[in-house]
């Protein structure tokens, strides 16, 4: 699913991982209010979740399978900042030891999946959070409308990207409307696999889910952790 | 000549693969040709190094959901058309498509071919030294060094699912699945918390600066042949109107 060399022009290429640097750097910064010192170790671990997440086959029907992105999962699950982080390292161990995208091309997945999948689910986790009713099971739904959307966002960023920067002259409307609408697909795939992980894991241990953490009534767990 | 290879330290290799891709991503569609002189160069340094055939049969597998995307353009793009067994096709489509077929399969081979010669650590430490920041790489190096330990974890769970004669064969098994996944975060986040408290038992206190050697400048002009001449291969070919 990760963007090869050649499908965008140069110039367009080094001016999406000019855009893919400055989120990162953003979300350097911002991690570090959502995971304080813990930081890296944890950030790395749910790096290796997520790695190990998108390699998960999900049965569809008659053989075939689909995995997860889990930009809109991590983005609920450990605060967006670090999801940012997460999806990036992901990505550029992807690139650079197994191939799998680009490397003129890694700015390019960085903003699709780390910045437009991640923050679109994010947003759209927000935006539903704040209508459902306030408690920790009302995360799920929320974060399935995040994973829904933020597939086919992605996609149809790929495609205007394409379209505009691309290396073949191509109708926008035809490339955008295929590409979102096979992404619209994977997008529900994406949705019920979101919510159920999100229900499972709010079901055990609702103060780890970052989301939902506005939604408990008070600290399920008291906090035993003393300053380091 | 494999042992240059291999020993020349990580950050020239990155630096390296990203130039050579950089020379082959500027070519225009048009000029399919020129391609012929990269894939030349890589397959020199492909038997130079002795990039086992497997990894580079592996890594073509990557770009299928890519190829579905390429071959649509002949039907879409804009521009004169041609026809191809009573079909009509853009040009420009199927110029496109075959360009963006090579450039990917170049870039994904020179990739492959730094993976093959390159461990992951020594890649942390070429990271370090070109400047990406250390936050970043100490996320890199952790992920690195535990994607083995939640992979096994999963394959437990797996085996326990099967033990309990649980079989994945439609969305009915997504709820089971998913309980799965859900679980394998909380360990790798519980994981994450032991991980950073055993490392302020011993007494961490911030990041450490690069490790790995710096590079001569040997081996600098020796790691900029692959990209210096693949630029020359774009070059001469554009300037001498070749896919203008």
């Amino acid at each position: 699913m990760h963007v090869p060399d050649g499908f965008l022009s140069l110039p367009a290429s080094l001016a999406t991982g000019v855009v893919a640097a400055a989120g990162v750097g953003l979300a350097l910064r911002g991690a570090r209010r959502e995971l304080d010192e813990r930081t890296s170790p944890l950030a790395g671990l749910v790096a290796a979740f997520v790695f190990a997440a998108q390699m998960l086959n999900f049965p569809v029907a008659a053989g075939t399978s689909g995995h997860l992105l889990g930009g809109a999962l991590a983005a609920v699950l450990v605060g967006p900042w670090t999801a940012t982080l997460c999806l990036t390292v992901v990505l550029a161990v992807q690139a650079l030891l197994f191939a799998d995208g680009g490397v003129t091309a890694l700015g390019t997945n960085i903003v699709l999946m780390g910045l437009v999948g991640v923050w679109v689910g994010w947003g759209a986790f927000v935006a539903v959070r704040r209508v459902l009713p306030q408690r920790p099971a009302s995360a799920a739904p929320a974060a399935s409308v995040g994973g829904l959307l933020s597939v086919p966002a992605a996609a149809a960023v790929f495609a205007l990207l394409f379209g505009v920067a691309g290396t073949v002259p191509v109708p926008l409307d035809v490339v955008v409307g295929a590409m979102v609408g096979v992404h619209v697909l994977i997008g529900l795939g994406e949705a019920v696999i979101t919510g159920l992980v999100v229900s499972a894991v709010v079901a055990v241990r609702p103060d780890l889910v970052y989301g939902a953490r506005p939604l408990l009534q008070r600290p399920a767990v008291p906090s035993e952790r003393v300053p380091a | 000549m494999e042992r240059l290879v291999r020993r020349l330290p990580a950050q020239v290799k990155v630096a390296a693969l990203v130039g050579f891709a950089l020379a082959v991503v500027a070519v225009p569609r048009d000029a399919l040709a020129l391609h012929a002189g990269h894939a030349v160069l890589l397959a020199a340094v492909v038997l130079a190094a002795r990039v086992p055939g497997r990894a580079l049969a592996r890594g073509l597998t990557v770009e299928v959901p890519f190829v579905a995307f390429a071959l649509f353009l002949p039907f879409v793009a804009t521009g004169p058309r041609v026809e191809v067994l009573g079909v009509s096709l853009a040009q420009a489509g199927l110029a496109g498509a075959a360009s963006l077929l090579v450039k990917a399969t170049l870039g994904m081979l020179a990739a492959v071919t730094l993976a093959s010669v390159t461990r992951p650590a020594e890649l942390l430490d070429g990271l370090r030294r070109l400047r990406i920041p250390a936050q970043l790489v100490e996320i890199g190096a952790f992920m690195l060094r535990y994607v083995e330990v939640v992979g096994d974890e999963w394959r437990r769970m797996g085996v326990a699912r099967a033990a309990r004669g649980f079989v994945a064969a439609s969305p009915a098994a997504w709820p089971a699945l998913s309980r799965s996944v859900g679980a394998l975060f909380l360990r790798a986040y519980e994981r994450g918390e032991r991980v950073h408290l055993a490392r302020l038992a011993r007494g961490y206190a911030g990041p450490t600066g690069a490790g790995g050697v710096p590079a001569t400048a040997a081996q600098w002009c020796a790691g900029a042949a692959l990209p210096a001449a693949a630029a020359l291969v774009s070059a001469t070919g554009l300037l001498g109107g070749w896919g203008a």
